[in-house]
């Protein structure tokens, strides 16, 4: 009933839907196949795209060394006031919540459609997302190791390189690693904003409804992620 | 002159129920105390208090002749070095070997930066390996902690607190977590320690009888205030009945007298 009501008003034909997707296969298969014209482009296509993951991982690896000592100062282990706790999961929250496009957006205002644009939307993301992480990480990880480490007289940052930065150095190593994986995601997207990496090449390529190289800038992500998912569980499993 | 003095010691953590009040008791040097008493009494809190884990709200807390609670920062970490600490759940840095827990026990001595870095003497580590193997846990000096059993753990909980060389060692549930033959083998230990080295301990337990038979001196402690302090021999059941709070018949304990 609501299906039939809803299909009337919005004029939506199922049996046309239906009707339309051996003519959208087609279409896919005649023009997202990469070509020969596509194929000599790809040197281009791995130049940027390397380009495109160097930055993703330079950025989470920058963003994740930031957010593990902001995050020091909001968990629960510093105890210097209950206000400065308060504060770093504000600043966490607030730039987590604001999506990086959004900030690639409010960025370029200031540095234009340029690399650091993208750099900085990435880092700002990752830096609220890992901080608030690295916080529940280690006042989970290591308050017993804390005391004990207090107990032998240590100074702070005692207590912190040799207490928690290996107890719960596992656990922020596999998130570094999804936000590398999730970044190099996103920077394609940002890219086409701001006109730089892999993004922009996409978007080029689109544009020109050149879609046989589109599609392989698509597939070589699709790629590059595997690939990286792949690396990053080997480096997990030697770490654990 | 004391060690360790207690003088009208209270602590409250929302300044409506008091955790302890009115805590007065010194020690000398070289005694093996224990405090029991039930969970909740105030027990963990006392011995924290000593090394400020925990910050007493009144009263003088006096350690080797300085005011523990007057104590700046710098201050007081000289004085945590003098005073070992071991735990119920051995506080181990589980990620890490055998041998880098145990020379965590000097970091008191540390400059920031060697300290940071793990950066230790020759002597140190000589130091440690042979405490090591005194606690006999020769072959698991480089294994990781996470893969020792529960009795080993503690062991390595003593060597860290034996490599500070302290004036005191305070155990805070030591045997709580091990099987009756680790337990055995702990107490055995911290019995050696306080007699071949003459380090003080003051060490709460949960088993009367075993507080009975290793300590000369006992402490009893209920709802945050002392109720027995005397030598381990004098310690009845009404006494112990007193302490816990209940009859006998809801105790499991086995006074041979």
């Amino acid at each position: 009933m609501i299906f039939c009501g809803a299909s009337l008003v919005t004029q939506f034909h199922l049996a046309e839907g239906i009707q339309s997707f051996p003519a959208a296969l087609h279409w896919i298969f005649s023009n997202l196949i990469p070509d020969e014209t596509a194929m000599e482009r790809l040197p281009k296509i791995l130049d940027k795209l390397v380009e495109t993951a160097l930055l993703s991982v330079a950025v989470t690896v920058l963003a994740g060394i930031c957010a593990f000592f902001f995050s020091l100062l909001g968990s629960g282990i510093t105890k210097i006031h209950w206000s400065i706790n308060r504060l770093v999961r504000i600043v966490a929250a607030f730039f987590r919540n604001v999506p990086d496009v959004v900030w690639a957006m409010l960025l370029m205002f200031s540095f234009g459609q340029n690399i650091l644009t993208g750099f900085f939307a990435l880092f700002f993301t990752t830096f609220g997302l890992l901080t608030r992480a690295f916080i529940e990480t280690i006042d989970e990880v290591s308050s017993n190791c804390v005391e004990a480490l207090e107990a032998t007289g240590g100074r702070f940052i005692h207590v912190v390189f040799q207490g928690i930065l290996p107890s719960s150095l596992p656990s922020v190593i596999t998130w570094v690693l999804y936000m590398i994986e999730t970044n190099i995601r996103s920077s394609t997207l940002i890219g086409i904003l701001t006109a730089t990496g892999i993004g922009y090449l996409f978007d080029l390529y689109y544009k020109r409804l050149d879609f046989s190289s589109a599609s392989l800038v698509v597939l070589s992500i699709v790629v590059l992620v595997l690939v990286i998912e792949g690396v990053s569980n080997k480096i997990r499993k030697v770490i654990l | 002159m004391a060690l360790l003095e207690f003088q009208n010691v209270s602590k409250s953590y929302d300044n409506v129920t008091k955790a302890l009040s009115d805590i007065t008791f010194s020690i000398e040097k070289g005694e093996f105390v224990s405090i029991i008493g039930p969970s909740g009494a105030g027990k963990s809190t006392l011995l924290r208090c000593i090394n400020r884990l925990v910050d007493a709200s009144e009263g003088t807390i006096v350690f080797d002749g300085h005011d523990v609670r007057k104590a700046g920062k710098a201050e007081m970490r000289q004085m945590r070095a003098k005073i070992g600490m071991i735990f119920q759940h051995y506080n181990l840095v589980e990620r890490l070997s055998v041998i880098e827990n145990v020379l965590h026990g000097c970091l008191g001595k540390k400059s920031a930066i060697s300290g940071m870095a793990g950066h230790y003497t020759e002597e140190e580590k000589k130091e440690a390996f042979r405490i090591i193997q005194e606690m006999g846990l020769s072959d698991q000096v480089y294994k990781r902690c996470d893969e020792l059993s529960g009795g080993q753990k503690q062991r390595v909980g003593i060597a860290r607190a034996i490599m500070q060389k302290p004036k005191m060692i305070l155990c805070d549930e030591p045997i709580a977590s091990l099987d009756p033959k680790a337990s055995k083998v702990i107490m055995d230990q911290l019995k050696e320690i306080n007699q071949t080295k003459g380090i003080t301990c003051l060490v709460n337990l949960h088993q009367v009888d075993v507080a009975i038979k290793y300590s000369e001196r006992i402490i009893g402690v209920s709802g945050g205030k002392i109720v027995y302090d005397g030598p381990a021999e004098h310690l009845t059941k009404e006494i112990i009945q007193q302490i816990y709070q209940s009859s006998a018949n809801d105790l499991i304990m086995d006074l041979q007298r």
